[in-house]
């Protein structure tokens, strides 16, 4: 036997480990040999002491940001550090709605280009992410929201992005649950994007875990950072609970703590942290086939394909870092899920949640290069971050690896604020908590 | 359900109040500047921790009121008027 069999087998080169390609074919073949030939979709990686880009935080947008600079754009000496396991921040509390209607030019360039990536995201990764494109359905209940809505509508679709008018006949043939003449906001008709739909959140996390895995990132578990290092003007690295970690960038992407990481180096962002509450129901058999929004209220609902009706409203309303949500808002939600859709008042709620989200003082996310040099924030995402996960994480590993905004971005610079280029969607002003 | 006492009308549901955010913030001298005016309007501690904040009393004396409260246990340990320093 010779020495070199005796030794020990060498050890896979941290994050490069492969869980090979998932198709149907293989799902039928380790059906016939009992399922004994996967293996883990992301390798577990330690900490090396030194990488050429850090990124704090390993939600959908860090996974994504790693994910893209390894595949897109050729950066693979790369960490991604979550201080819990994957999957368990807000990547995995949002009710998993995908859209682009918006109303500014940019922001619809920019969820639109999210939207896109979403189409073929599931093909990109080699996983199924079960992006199901069911539509958007906005309900307006006045004239005047009718007006703003077209207002809207009109401005989508000078951007090539679809938007359909419904009539109240219309909307009750799409959602037959939908009380139209509910006794204080009657439906007067609403507004239809088809390519908007939901995603299954949990594998979105997993997904770009894997694909960023495969393309070399070192994605790296319960590794809490308690410290930026610095030297001089520039980012040096991070102080972790598994050591220091050296890095010439180091991007946070820890929507709902930005605040907390950004004082760690003396900076104070224009966000406020506020907790936004998710329910899901009992299974229910198929009642509801679109994302459906209350325009009297601020409510949305889903159902997913276990059959729980997913929904939510507003945020709480007061700064907090507490992942739970309290009941006058949950009041709220149901008072309002109750007015629209009557024929559901006994439906059970099974779980109810609270996320931590950054709300920024315009409402609009900030991709964008900080005051520290090298220091790179994706942040202030605000209700909104899921949707924007594979544009976010493009946009960001842009700035990284070229040194400049993506085209598509370029509007969510930090800088912003002071030179009063503000993206207020609602046109609410500087309250986080109104947006 | 947070329940606020208010100094004038005694402990009261949130839902009686509407909250305007952190009252930390003090307005700048009219002549200092660009950079302290952004500063002022949208740069926030936004701590994790004991805050101070405004709430005003909407549904009951329709005063304003400066309340400090933890912004992960909820918890509220004084409340008082504008001019008050709760520290």
């Amino acid at each position: 036997m010779s020495p070199a069999a005796k030794s020990p087998p060498a050890p896979l080169e941290a994050g490069r480990a492969s869980s090979g390609r998932y198709s149907g074919w293989r799902l039928f073949l380790e059906g016939l040999t009992g399922q004994r030939g996967w293996s883990r979709a992301w390798a577990k990686a330690a900490p090396r002491p030194r990488y050429r880009v850090v990124i704090v935080g390993g939600g959908g947008h860090g996974l994504a940001t790693a994910y893209y600079l390894a595949a897109e754009y050729g950066i693979r000496d790369v960490a991604v550090l979550e201080r819990g396991p994957i999957g368990l921040g807000n990547v995995g509390r949002n009710t998993t709605i995908i859209r682009s209607n918006y109303f500014h030019p940019e922001n619809i360039r920019f969820y639109e280009f999210s939207l896109k990536l979403w189409e073929t995201l599931e093909q990109r990764l080699n996983f199924n992410a079960m992006v199901s494109q069911r539509g958007t359905l906005n309900l307006f209940h006045t004239e005047a929201q009718r007006d703003l809505f077209t207002r809207r509508a009109n401005m989508m679709r000078l951007h090539g992005v679809d938007a359909e008018a419904l009539s109240r006949e219309e909307v009750k043939e799409l959602v037959p649950l939908v009380d139209l003449n509910n006794g204080r906001y009657p439906v007067l008709g609403g507004f239809l994007q088809r390519r908007g739909g939901t995603v299954r959140h949990d594998a979105v996390a997993w997904g770009y875990a894997r694909a960023a895995s495969e393309a070399g990132a070192d994605i790296i578990e319960h590794c809490e950072v308690t410290g930026i290092r610095r030297e001089g003007a520039r980012v040096s690295g991070v102080e972790t609970t598994r050591g220091a970690i050296g890095a010439e960038i180091v991007c946070l992407a820890v929507a709902g703590h930005s605040s907390r990481l950004a004082a760690m180096v003396g900076l104070q962002l224009p966000i406020e942290s506020h907790v936004l509450q998710a329910f899901v129901s009992e299974p229910l058999k198929p009642v509801l086939d679109v994302v459906l929004t209350y325009g009297a209220g601020h409510f949305y609902v889903s159902q997913s394909d276990k059959g729980g009706l997913v929904f939510g409203g507003a945020i709480d309303g007061y700064n907090s870092y507490g992942q739970r949500g309290t009941l006058p808002m949950a009041e709220e939600v149901a008072a309002s899920a109750v007015t629209l859709l009557p024929g559901l008042a006994r439906v059970r709620v099974l779980r109810q949640w609270g996320g931590v989200m950054d709300m920024s003082m315009d409402g609009s996310p900030i991709i964008s290069k900080t005051p520290l040099e090298g220091l790179i924030l994706n942040g202030g995402w605000c209700y909104g971050g899921f949707k924007a996960i594979p544009a976010g994480g493009l946009t960001t590993a842009h700035l990284i690896a070229r040194d400049e905004p993506h085209p598509f971005a370029s509007h969510l610079d930090l800088r912003r604020f002071a030179a009063g280029r503000t993206v207020d969607e609602r046109g609410t002003g500087p309250f986080p908590y109104a947006h | 359900m947070l329940r606020i006492p208010c100094p004038w009308c005694g402990e009261r549901d949130e839902t009686e109040f509407r909250y305007r955010g952190d009252a930390s913030r003090e307005r700048p001298a009219g002549d200092a500047g660009l950079t302290a005016f952004t500063t002022y309007v949208y740069a926030r501690e936004n701590r994790c921790g004991w805050h101070l904040e405004w709430w005003l009393h909407v549904g009951g004396c329709r005063r304003l009121l400066k309340v400090l409260r933890h912004t992960l246990s909820h918890e509220i340990r004084a409340v008082g008027g504008p001019g008050d320093s709760l520290g």
